[in-house]
């Protein structure tokens, strides 16, 4: 069996979650690694857009930034901040983003902003970029995030990016475009909300338990009837990560 | 003043303490010439906007020179914290404003467009809408529902970097292009930085890749590499190393100053900054040419 990275494992599991076709909103760092493995594996027709305003990128090397010039030669197409969010997220032209940040809670909400009181942090963290308006208007958001039980507090300190507030009512009263985070992809397994919006156990990576798992969560984590176990990263996908995508192990080597 | 100047000139006669100013360019294009400029002449009680703060920024508090900051992404973009900004914030020793990213570009586009606000859809994510006055809801008067504003951006100086101009300041720019033609249109003063100053005829032959023009230009400095540790797409590459350099020079103090010090107080220019990083970086920032098709405007 193919011995792999918290990493490697993340990122092969949010892959699989892409469809041909999708335009995503990506990342640098597991997001941009896991759509460049989609685009080589089943979905081909993927489209990448930076929020630096670029769309249809072919990154010739690993970017270290969101804005790294290897993103503009070969695009399909450039255009300002203002139009990025404008034109092509808030319109809606954009099915899918990737989230991130310190804190994400039992309703999917996320905090990029900060540990304690806002006017008095105890962390001062980046702030939303642009999570806040992806987590609002991509139709489906996925976030990555190693399982730890300080990432998963029963509430976040600062909600710097909706998931279903505290319930799936009242971000539908808002009438966001977006469904919101669908899928939570962790190093132990993936969550998925409820009919409630309550972030569920659907699936845990193979060797996983349970328990694990709810040693490593804030809140009284709830499995789902059928739990999944997650196809172990393939030899192809493992190459493809390590040897093209990777060489010098700069974001896949944690863990 | 000419038009024309040296950067050392411009900074004289347009920054002044106490002054709100946007130093543009996503990741892309900022010129840190211009900040390490403002540094050396000692400007004190700034207010820096941009949306990332970016090195340049955390060099400017470092030296003094900041009273507040306004922002959307705080951070080393793709290393991880902003250190000297973020301890600035957290020790209470700079005041913030905050928006999201698409917040902060809506306040520069009403301040180009000469709007009194700027609308955007709800986000269903409150809290900073809570901690921040300026980001308000008006009633669409069409469908009855709220939508978020916020209040145009207006700086006193925006100061931009480009690949090429003419000496009048009507400028092209490729690659990412940000926020800088919002940023030219919504300053009360422009200064132009750029990479090269070329004929007015080399402008004319690609008018649509002029996205400044030049009567919202104060002043055009000729100023090559100003951009680095930034990049300029097609002049030379990020330099990556650099940024990830900083999170441990940024980790102390002392370390700040020592390299304030030797690269900023110590060098007169942006020329004498470039000939001093050497030609082994400069050969690892080189880049290879890759051209566009040509464009055929016509001969009418």
């Amino acid at each position: 069996m193919a011995t792999y990275s918290s990493s490697e494992l993340m990122c092969v599991n949010a892959a699989r979650l892409l469809r041909d076709g999708d335009r995503v909103f990506v990342g640098v760092g597991l997001p941009n690694l896991a759509c460049n493995l989609a685009m080589r594996t089943h979905a081909p027709n993927l489209q990448m857009i930076y929020e630096a305003g670029v769309i249809g990128a072919r990154p010739a090397r690993l970017p270290l930034s969101i804005g790294d010039p290897t993103l503009v030669s070969g695009a399909t197409a450039v255009c300002s901040m203002y139009d990025i969010f404008a034109f092509y997220l808030q319109r809606g032209n954009v099915d899918v983003g990737f989230l991130g940040g310190a804190q994400i809670d039992r309703f999917g909400n996320i905090n990029a902003t900060v540990i304690g009181e806002y006017d008095h942090p105890k962390v001062r963290l980046p702030g939303s970029g642009g999570s806040q308006e992806i987590a609002a208007w991509a139709d489906r958001c996925y976030i990555i995030t190693p399982h730890q039980k300080r990432r998963f507090p029963e509430r976040v300190d600062f909600g710097t990016s909706a998931g279903y507030l505290d319930g799936r009512a009242r971000r539908d009263a808002a009438g966001l475009n977006g469904k919101g985070p669908v899928a939570v992809v962790t190093d132990l397994g993936m969550l998925e909300p409820d009919e409630s919006g309550e972030l569920v156990l659907t699936a845990l990576h193979p060797g996983i338990t349970v328990e694990q798992v709810l040693a490593n969560t804030g809140w009284p984590l709830k499995s789902a009837a059928k739990l999944r176990i997650t196809e172990p990263p393939g030899k192809e996908e493992l190459h493809i990560l390590r040897d093209e995508l990777d060489p010098q192990g700069i974001y896949l080597k944690g863990g | 003043m000419s038009k024309f100047c040296s950067l050392k000139e411009a900074v004289q006669h347009y920054v002044h303490d106490g002054e709100l100013l946007y130093i543009a360019g996503f990741t892309h294009l900022i010129p840190f010439a211009a900040g390490h400029e403002i540094i050396r002449q000692g400007r004190k009680d700034l207010v820096l906007a941009r949306a990332t703060p970016d090195l340049i920024y955390d060099q400017m508090v470092a030296a003094g020179c900041v009273h507040k900051v306004i922002f959307s992404y705080m951070g080393n973009p793709g290393v991880g914290s902003l250190r000297i900004v973020r301890a600035a914030l957290e020790s209470g020793k700079l005041e913030w404003e905050e928006y999201s990213h698409f917040g902060m570009i809506s306040r520069l586009q009403a301040g180009a467009t000469g709007l009194p606000f700027i609308p955007m859809n709800q986000t269903a994510a409150t809290d900073l809408e809570q901690h921040n006055p300026a980001i308000r809801r008006v009633v669409d008067p069409y469908s009855g529902k709220e939508v978020i504003v916020v209040p145009p951006l207006q700086p006193d100086v925006a100061i931009v970097h480009v690949q090429r101009c003419d000496a009048n300041g009507n400028a092209h720019i490729w690659g990412i292009i940000g926020e800088q033609k919002e940023a030219a249109f919504a300053a009360k003063h422009v200064i132009l930085t750029a990479e090269e100053i070329v004929d007015e005829a080399v402008i004319r032959s690609d008018p649509n890749r002029t996205l400044i023009p030049e009567f919202v230009v104060d002043a055009v400095c000729r100023v090559p590499y100003c951009a680095h540790p930034s990049y300029t797409q097609g002049y030379y590459d990020r330099d990556n190393t650099f940024y990830l350099a900083w999170d441990k020079i940024s980790e102390t103090p002392d370390e700040v100053q020592r390299w304030l010090d030797e690269w900023v107080y110590g060098v007169e220019d942006r020329a004498g900054y470039w000939e001093k990083l050497g030609d082994e970086t400069h050969r690892r920032l080189q880049i290879k040419p890759r051209l566009a098709a040509p464009v055929d405007y016509g001969n009418y």
